[in-house]
Formats: C-alpha cells, sequence, structure tokens
C-alpha cells in the first residue's frame, strides 16, 4: 500500500535559511503520529511543506501518493494560532461551512446541493461532539469548543488527513485529554492518519503510533520508544540530551539549550 | 409637506435633482451596505476612511479640470486602493512607523484637496459639499457612472464573497485550501475604492462611515449569520438613506447630518439594550 506521507530527502529554505534538510520518511495510513522537537526546529514548517503552502527547496513530498499542493479535499490543516477574537460574529457552523465552500466563487444558491452540505455540516459536527454550540458565535465559546469546531472543519472537506498545529496548546488538561480522545477516535474510527504537532507529547504518549522527531535541522521517524531515548536526542539535536522517564509513565527532555522542553508546563 | 404619504412622496420625486439624489443614494445604500459587512469583518474601516480622504482631493482635480467629482474621486481612491495593496501585509500591521505615515498622508491629501479648491476659485460651499456631503448637484451622468460602478463592484463582491469571509477569518486554513488569499485581499480594497467614491457623492469625505461601517456595526450584532447580516446591513443602509434624504429635502437640515443620526441611532439602541 502507497505510504500515507512520504518525504524523500526534502529539504525546507526560508528566507535563504535551511530549516532541516536530507528528511526522508514514510507514514502509513490511519496512523496517529506526533511531530516532536524543540521550538523554532521548523515543526510548523513540515506541515506547511506537506500541505503544499511552503515549497521544497530539493527533494520531494508526497501525500496519499501525489506531489503536496494546495486545496487538496484529502487534507484538513488546523493551524497554529491564538484563539478567535470574543467580537468575531460569525457562527461555529458557518466556519465549519467554509471547510467545504469557503473556497468557492460566488454565491452559493439555494437547493439539494446546498442542503446536502448542510446536512454533511452537521453530522461531522455531531461526530466531534459540538452540536450543543454550533449556532453560537465562534468567538464566545470556549478554547475547547473551538478546537472542537475547528477539527469538524479541517474534516469536512472529506479530509482522510488531520495535520493539527499544536492543537492542545493552551487548553486546560481536562480539555487536552478530552481533545486527544477525539482526535484517537476519529484516527481509528474515520481512518484518518494524524500528524500533530505538540511541545508536550505526555498528553497524547498512550495514543501515538509513531513519532517525527524535528531537531537541530534533521528529521527522524520512528516508534516512540524507539526514537525518544537519551543517545538517539543527542544524535539529532547535535548536543547533550537526556530522556527522563517519572515513576507515571511521563517522559521529560532536558536539553543542553533548553532547560526542559517537555514539562507539563500547563 | 403633509402628513400624506403618497402627497409627500409626490413632493419628494417634484424636481430632478431629488429623483437623482434618490437614485444615486439608492446605489450607494446598496453597495455601502454590503461592502461595510466585510469592513467591519476585516476591521478595515480605517482604510475606508483613508481611502475617502484620499478621494477628496481627486474630487477637487476633477471639478478644477470641469469634470464631474466622482470620475477625480474614482481615479484617486482607486490609485490608493492599488498602492495599499501592493504595499500589502507590511501595512495594516499597525507599527509607529506605519500609523505616522499614513496620518501625514493623509493630512496633506486633505491639504491638497483644499489648495485645488482654491485654485478654481470656487465657492467655499464647494468644499462643504464635498467634506460633509449634498444632496444637490448630481447630474444625470453621474447617477449613470454610480449605476455602473455599484452594478461592477456588488457583482464583484459577490464573486469574491466566500473566499473573502473565508480570507478575513481565518487566512492560515484558507490558503491552505488554495484561496489567493493576497489577490482576494487586493480585489476587496478596489471593491472598498469603489465603494467610498461613490459614497461621497451622497455623505462626503469626513462621514463616510455613517452609510459605510455603521449600519453593518448595528446588522452583525443582531445576528452572526453572514448571509442575513450582509442583508439587514443593506437594508439599514437603504432605509438611512432614504430618509436622511427626505428628511434633508423637507426640513433643509444638512443630509450629512441627518444620515449620521439616523446611522447612529440604532447602534445606541443597541449598545444601550445590550448593556442592561
Amino acid at each position: 500500500m502507497e505510504p500515507a506521507v512520504q518525504l524523500d530527502r526534502a529539504a525546507v529554505k526560508i528566507g535563504g535559511r535551511t530549516i532541516w534538510s536530507d528528511a526522508t520518511l514514510a507514514i502509513d495510513g490511519q496512523e496517529f503520529v506526533a511531530i516532536l522537537g524543540p521550538n523554532g526546529a521548523g515543526k510548523s514548517t513540515l506541515l506547511k511543506a506537506l500541505l503544499g503552502v511552503v515549497p521544497l527547496s530539493a527533494g520531494m513530498a508526497r501525500v496519499f501518493g501525489q506531489s503536496v499542493r494546495r486545496g487538496n479535499d484529502a487534507v484538513g490543516y488546523l493551524p497554529q494560532r491564538r484563539r478567535f477574537d470574543a467580537d468575531l460574529r460569525i457562527r461555529a457552523v458557518d466556519l465549519v461551512r467554509m471547510g467545504v465552500d469557503g473556497d468557492h466563487w460566488g454565491v452559493p444558491l439555494p437547493g439539494a446541493r446546498s442542503r446536502a452540505i448542510d446536512k454533511h455540516v452537521r453530522e461531522t459536527i455531531e461526530l466531534v461532539g459540538a452540536e450543543r454550540y454550533s449556532d453560537r458565535p465562534i468567538g464566545e465559546l470556549s478554547g475547547g469548543e473551538q478546537q472542537r469546531v475547528l477539527i469538524a472543519q479541517a474534516l469536512v472537506s472529506g479530509a482522510r488527513m488531520l495535520m493539527l498545529d499544536e492543537p492542545l496548546d493552551s487548553l486546560d488538561l481536562s480539555n487536552q485529554q478530552a481533545i486527544s480522545e477525539l482526535i484517537r477516535r476519529i484516527c481509528r474510527e474515520q481512518g484518518v492518519t494524524v500528524l500533530l504537532v505538540a511541545h508536550d507529547v505526555n498528553p497524547i504518549l498512550p495514543f501515538i503510533d509513531r513519532v517525527v522527531y524535528v531537531a537541530g535541522g534533521h528529521v527522524l521517524c520512528g516508534r516512540p520508544d524507539e526514537v525518544i531515548r537519551t543517545e538517539i536526542l543527542t544524535k539529532l539535536y547535535g548536543a547533550p540530551v537526556e530522556v527522563l522517564r517519572t515513576s507515571d509513565g511521563r517522559i521529560v527532555v532536558i536539553g543542553q539549550s533548553e532547560a526542559v522542553s517537555y514539562h507539563g508546563d500547563h | 409637506m403633509s402628513w400624506d404619504f403618497v402627497v409627500d412622496v409626490q413632493l419628494l420625486l417634484q424636481f430632478h435633482f431629488m429623483q437623482n439624489a434618490l437614485a444615486a443614494g439608492t446605489l450607494v445604500a446598496l453597495l455601502a451596505g454590503a461592502a461595510g459587512y466585510f469592513v467591519v469583518l476585516r476591521g478595515q474601516s480605517f482604510i475606508a476612511h483613508m481611502l475617502s480622504q484620499v478621494g477628496f482631493p481627486g474630487a477637487a482635480a476633477a471639478v478644477l479640470v470641469h469634470t464631474s467629482p466622482i470620475v477625480g474621486l474614482l481615479a484617486f481612491c482607486g490609485i490608493a486602493a492599488g498602492g495599499i495593496g501592493l504595499a500589502g501585509p507590511r501595512l495594516g500591521a499597525g507599527s509607529r512607523a506605519e500609523s505616522a505615515a499614513v496620518g501625514s498622508i493623509l493630512a496633506f491629501s486633505l491639504g491638497l484637496g483644499l489648495l485645488f479648491f482654491r485654485l478654481y476659485a470656487g465657492s467655499a460651499q464647494g468644499i462643504y459639499n464635498f467634506l460633509f456631503g449634498t444632496i444637490l448637484g448630481i447630474t444625470d451622468r453621474d447617477v449613470q457612472l454610480t449605476f455602473a460602478v455599484a452594478a461592477v463592484a456588488l457583482a464583484a463582491l459577490a464573486f469574491i464573497a466566500r473566499p473573502l469571509i473565508f480570507a478575513s477569518i481565518d487566512p492560515d486554513v484558507a490558503e491552505a485550501r488554495g484561496v489567493p488569499v493576497r489577490a482576494v485581499a487586493i480585489a476587496f480594497l478596489l471593491v472598498l475604492a469603489l465603494s467610498v467614491a461613490i459614497t461621497v457623492q451622497i455623505v462626503g469625505t469626513l462621514l463616510i462611515f455613517s452609510l459605510l461601517v455603521a449600519p453593518s456595526a448595528v446588522a452583525t450584532q443582531l445576528t452572526a449569520r453572514p448571509a442575513v447580516a450582509i442583508a439587514l446591513s443593506v437594508g439599514i443602509s437603504l432605509a438611512v438613506t432614504w430618509l436622511g434624504l427626505a428628511i434633508a429635502y423637507f426640513t433643509d437640515v444638512p443630509v450629512g447630518f441627518v444620515v449620521t443620526t439616523l446611522a447612529f441611532i440604532p447602534y445606541l439602541v443597541l449598545r444601550v439594550a445590550r448593556a442592561r
């Protein structure tokens, strides 16, 4: 079977600076993949390269066997963001619908097609459990509620892959857990491949099949217990790094440049 | 004026200048109400105001060379919108240097307008009309031109509406979904320039917000559905314009004052109701 994501000797340059290079990896479909690494290493850039928003300077990138391109209905994207402004007066359901036809020109005509889209939007909102507040303005929703709505938006185009950039950031612990479980459920039940950028692996550690580690200009891919190890990460960072496991199974990475890069800092 | 509606409408329409003012006003209200929704959504009130001020010397220059002010308004607003669009992401970032630059340009452009009017040796009334609006002096050709501008701008707005809303509230996702975010933003600036140019005819440079911002500010407070909000905004804009022109005609109160007041009242009522 064709890998869901394939990179071959890929590199990205932004403003003349190489972010990472020589990235080669393959990710199978329907896996839950965490993209980890220190701040500024190029985790978000990796997603943007796979979305076709940031061009590769070398190598190639494929998603579901095809060259990456913008506007691919098979891929849903949730960028790293602050929250929506509290005074943004657009309903959550309108935001989700933009995932289907927000890129279409002209005015939508009422009719069977429009009703079918509405129905599909409502079903997707139910899937993420956001039906209770889907008619309220997005700006009035809590961080966890907004995140559910945005996951629905990313899924609604019929996406078979979700690219989520720090979706757990700025959520409290219980919401981090609830959103992680929702993403896992979508991955397992809908057969959706998930690429999730995180700076703390612990909330998703029980769920992930694979880790992509971005550090020191390199990209490394493997099972969590293969990659998150002292000797492997030290080599990747090119600097002494120590991986500690706490008694309750949490992972802490202590690096030289960043005192504590993974910590329950919420 | 009587309390008989039919008689009042007949009185209102008995003079040709008033027919023209109502025709142009209706077109202005349609476009300003619709474009205003996007101005409020994108938080671009400041750019709308800037365009209207740049339009002022345009109107004055047109008067100087004996053409219709609307021609100068269209040219100056269009060029300014193109310039802002090409300056692109650097503008609107809200840096101090930029706001200082924009402030200086605005002051200069009002001053330039003043000079042009003086060169024309026109009356102070001419300047006054372009700053605060008038119901007089809209010619048949102006109405035709306003119609053409409104038709083009409304068609363009309808065409880009969905990608524009998407790009306004969620630019990163819109870009990933294939929306040409930058091109859509520039297209909207040009639509905004057309809207401002024809709106200045009725309410003047300084009172542009009364039709371009106030109606949609009220509409978005009343509903969070984009289509309903746009329709409401257009409706309020039409009501404010028709009533404003009628009251100005029957009472001799300046149209700029009447329109701004009518646009402000629903906003005030809404804010007071919300605060309780």
